[in-house]
């Protein structure tokens, strides 16, 4: 038995980046926003010294991750095979709960260059069709690099983030990144203190003639008071980041930033434990959510605005179930819901061992340490012959590693013995890590869709996820590796190892990199998209689905700063154009 | 296309210090088996045995200092059974249940209290049958070669009821986990893990110190020290570390032709969830 509630303005699914943005951004303007959050709520309070400091709770336990006996989603190379559940978490552990991948994030906050939102026309104008690989469903973004800068810059100053400009206004600065798109300003804060592994590839790197430079971080190298009034304070390097909260509030996360402003205004709600199973039409309108509580209750929420800001897989996941949209088919290349899934993972991974004269100290550090080089990301150099395109960024970085998660041994150490523990003893102060984040193509193959033998515990089918890597990224691996192979060589290490991908993606496989894109992408058209340039569904005016769902393909950036930058986008344009003539914002 | 082609490894330029005493090493810190003092809640009688044989050769006691039984990792392992991690609340454990690639991930019907029942049976019933002793009786080095052959790097042991590799990943991971956590958990006794990698353990402030090639040699500070209020604080409630009595010794692994006869020369477990 459903009980229907009290209609409200505006419903929001999920109260991570995107759902605390569009709640600030929307209660501000005096309508009545109410959060549905399937997890749980999480405080700033809550993450308070010494029990924050604890890395089986948080990084091997994972807290703050998806409680996989509720709800998962099944797993398959190719559609040749039948898909299986994620039954334990593999490489892409993704969250729950107020916060949600805001809040255990590492704080990498990117902006996507220009070519990253044109990547197929900029392709074939370089070099032609027969570029573009084989199979791979590429599209360009309906958005520019331009038209996003300035919310790029608005999540950014929200956010504080630390960093150095290699663009400003047109003009190369020394220290950033020299590729970057146009920014209109400096970052607020400046970079954080370099490691001493850093400071070795970027000496390295630059005597390579590459352009190394700090990594953008949410974390403050000083205390800072945002645009909204909020303060937060300096990193202290303490070396827990990833994974949990920060008890000095010197990471950028929804409780620090966001939502303590949305729910001053008075107008915001947030409803834990309230797991969204559908989202009810009329037509073409949505009029109402239906969702479970923590009691047990089947609720439904009628409201005049639906906005969808969960992560990648729920958003898709709710589209499928609620029948809104077409769903994508591989065998003929129709529809488009759950089409265009990519994700990245480290390409190369290098680890360098140091013997004599270097200590790096791994407990030392903060999410966002590093030292990047983008010399090889996007088309920033010349993929004439090389039978791939893309690239990747690659950074030296000073995370905060305790021995639970980090147990550096050169390669052929044995994996447990007396052996094992010398090497142990030994490296773990002596060795530096260096990741790519590399492009990664949308296929035909690679794609989302609802599992037909497996189930959530509300009844729904699970969704089903068929992934594997593409020519495009084997090509782009070896070569990368050779890249990564030079750099290695010239950081002067005792041993180091370069591993490129492997076989084929593995969901057993450890925890590695979260960033999950499309399902639900933006285009031109309601042939290509399932949604507009302003995040709104084609088929139903008044649902949004804002978040990394929309990328048509994820670039080699973490997809955080530009989810920040789509939130306000799409705030901007439901504020200033949908709520004066509701309707459709494109015309398809 | 295989990552191993992809592998390159500089020799090292190190010369070899000293000579490894690997397994061969007296276990002088040791206790005897079975004198432990803690109780256990999950494992019976015969599994403890087995268990704590088993962590004393995955992370022994040797020339570098206490091992796995020393620290107390039985136990961890234990406790985590006894607990939400052994029911496998948070996994996903409804069927149906069939036929998986290798790409699957973990896909069978048993919870880790379950996996390490039957893993542990199927074990000490292949020693018997192979040797006529259960492994907590047999001498080390067969201890080893059972262990390597239920990793599948020599020997490949099949066990009736329950894939090795699977059993033996589950036994190295709580063993290290138990190894590294915090002392809370019922493991890492003495902070030994800590100490043995010069790790600090819970309090952090290296606002000065970063970016700086220097070794910090302290006394690690554990959860309970905290929560009693026995570290020192500074004026902010910020701990500060005591400076180690004595430096932690390492030597270089020595770096001849890696023996390869226990190691799965996987990738290794890299550090860099962003």
């Amino acid at each position: 038995m459903t009980t229907t509630l009290k209609p409200v303005d505006v419903v929001i699914i999920g109260v991570g980046w995107a759902g605390s943005i569009l709640a600030k951004e929307l209660a501000q303007t005096g309508l009545k926003v109410v959060g549905l959050e399937r997890g749980g709520n999480r405080r700033q309070e809550d993450f308070t010294l010494p029990g924050i400091h604890d890395q089986l709770k948080y990084d091997r336990r994972l807290e703050l991750f998806e409680n996989l006996s509720r709800t998962t989603l099944t797993f398959r190379n190719t559609t040749r095979e039948v898909a299986r559940p994620m039954r334990r978490h593999g490489p892409f552990p993704w969250g729950e709960g107020v916060g949600g991948a805001g809040l255990h994030w590492a704080g990498w906050t990117w902006r996507m260059t220009p070519w990253d939102f044109q990547i197929k026309s900029q392709t074939i104008a370089r070099y032609g069709e027969r570029m573009l690989p084989e199979d791979s469903t590429i599209q360009d973004w309906p958005i520019t690099y331009d038209e996003l800068e300035p919310y790029y810059d608005k999540f950014e100053y929200t956010l504080g983030i630390s960093g150095k400009a290699g663009n400003l206004k047109g003009e190369i600065q020394p220290g950033g990144n020299p590729f970057e798109g146009k920014r209109a300003r400096e970052y607020p804060n400046p970079p954080l203190k370099r490691s001493y592994g850093e400071t070795l590839f970027a000496n390295a790197t630059r005597e390579l003639g590459y352009h190394p430079f700090p990594m953008p971080a949410a974390q403050m190298s000083q205390p800072y008071k945002n645009p909204d009034g909020v303060t937060l304070g300096a990193c202290v390097y303490c070396g827990y980041c990833m994974n949990t909260g920060c008890e000095v509030m010197a990471k950028a996360v929804p409780q620090t930033t966001t939502l303590p402003v949305a729910l001053k205004t008075g107008n915001f709600e947030i409803r834990t434990h309230a797991a969204v199973t559908r989202i009810n039409t009329s037509g073409n309108r949505a009029i109402s959510v239906t969702y479970f509580d923590g009691q047990g209750r089947e609720l439904e929420q009628p409201a005049d605005l639906i906005l969808l800001t969960a992560f990648t897989w729920s958003n898709t996941h709710l589209l499928l179930v609620s029948g809104i949209g077409k769903p994508y088919n591989p065998a003929t290349g129709t529809g488009v819901v759950g089409k265009n899934y990519s994700w990245h993972n480290a390409l190369p991974y290098i680890p360098l061992y140091y013997d004599e004269g270097h200590i790096f100290n791994p407990f030392m550090g903060a999410g966002a340490l590093g030292t990047v080089i983008a010399d090889f990301q996007g088309d920033n150099f010349d993929h004439t012959g090389l039978g791939f395109i893309g690239g990747n960024i690659l950074a030296a970085i000073a995370m905060g590693h305790g021995p639970l998660t980090f147990q550096p041994t050169p390669p052929g150490t044995p994996s447990w013995g007396s052996e094992w523990k010398k090497a142990l003893a030994h490296y773990y102060t002596r060795t530096i890590q260096i990741i790519g984040l590399h492009d990664h193509l949308s296929y035909r193959g690679n794609y989302m869709d609802l599992d037909p033998n497996y189930r959530d515990i509300y009844g729904n089918p699970l969704l089903r996820l068929t992934y594997d890597y593409g020519p495009n990224e084997r090509r782009m691996s070896e070569y990368l590796v050779s890249v990564g192979d030079k750099i290695a060589k010239a950081m002067r290490p005792s041993k180091y190892a370069v591993y490129g991908l492997d076989a084929h993606f593995n969901a057993g496989a450890s925890y590695g990199i979260i960033h999950q894109v499309g399902g639900a992408i933006t285009g031109t058209t309601p042939a290509n998209s399932v949604v507009n340039k302003y995040l709104q569904s084609w088929d139903v005016p008044n649902l949004f689905v804002i978040g990394a769902s929309s990328f048509p393909q994820i670039s080699s950036f973490n997809p955080t700063g530009t989810v920040g930058a789509l939130a306000y986008f799409a705030a901007d344009a439901i504020k200033n154009k949908y709520l004066k003539n509701p309707g459709p914002l494109v015309p398809s | 296309m295989d990552r191993r082609k992809f592998l390159t490894i500089l020799g090292s330029t190190v010369a070899a210090l000293g000579s490894a005493h690997l397994f061969s090493a007296t276990p002088s810190y040791g206790r005897k088996l079975g004198t432990l003092k803690k109780a256990y809640t999950f494992f019976t009688q015969a599994e403890s045995e087995f268990i704590e044989a088993a962590v004393a050769r995955l992370i022994p006691a040797d020339e570098l200092g206490p091992g796995a039984l020393e620290a107390d990792v039985p136990y961890f392992i234990d406790q985590q059974l006894s607990g939400e991690y052994g029911a496998g609340a948070r996994f996903y454990n409804q069927g149906p249940f069939g036929a998986t690639t290798p790409y699957q991930g973990y896909q069978l019907a048993l919870t880790p209290r379950q996996l390490y029942r039957a893993g542990i049976a199927a074990t000490d019933q292949y020693c018997e049958e192979t040797y006529g002793k259960r492994f907590a009786q047999l001498d080390p080095e067969k201890q080893d070669e059972v262990l390597k052959g239920l990793q599948g790097i020599a020997g490949d042991i099949s066990l009736k009821d329950v894939p090795g590799t699977t059993f033996f990943n589950h036994l190295l991971s709580d063993t290290k986990d138990g190894f590294f956590s915090d002392p809370a958990y019922g493991g890492n006794k003495d902070m030994i893990g800590w100490k043995l990698v010069g790790f600090p353990g819970v309090p952090a402030m290296y606002m000065g110190l970063i970016g700086r090639n220097e070794p910090y040699h302290v006394e690690p500070v554990d959860l309970r020290s905290l929560q009693e209020a026995k570290a020192p604080v500074d004026e902010h409630g910020h701990v500060i570390h005591r400076r180690a009595a004595i430096p932690r010794p390492t030597t270089a692994p020595t770096s001849r032709p890696v023996d390869s006869s226990n190691s799965d020369d996987s990738r290794p477990e890299p550090s860099f969830a962003v």
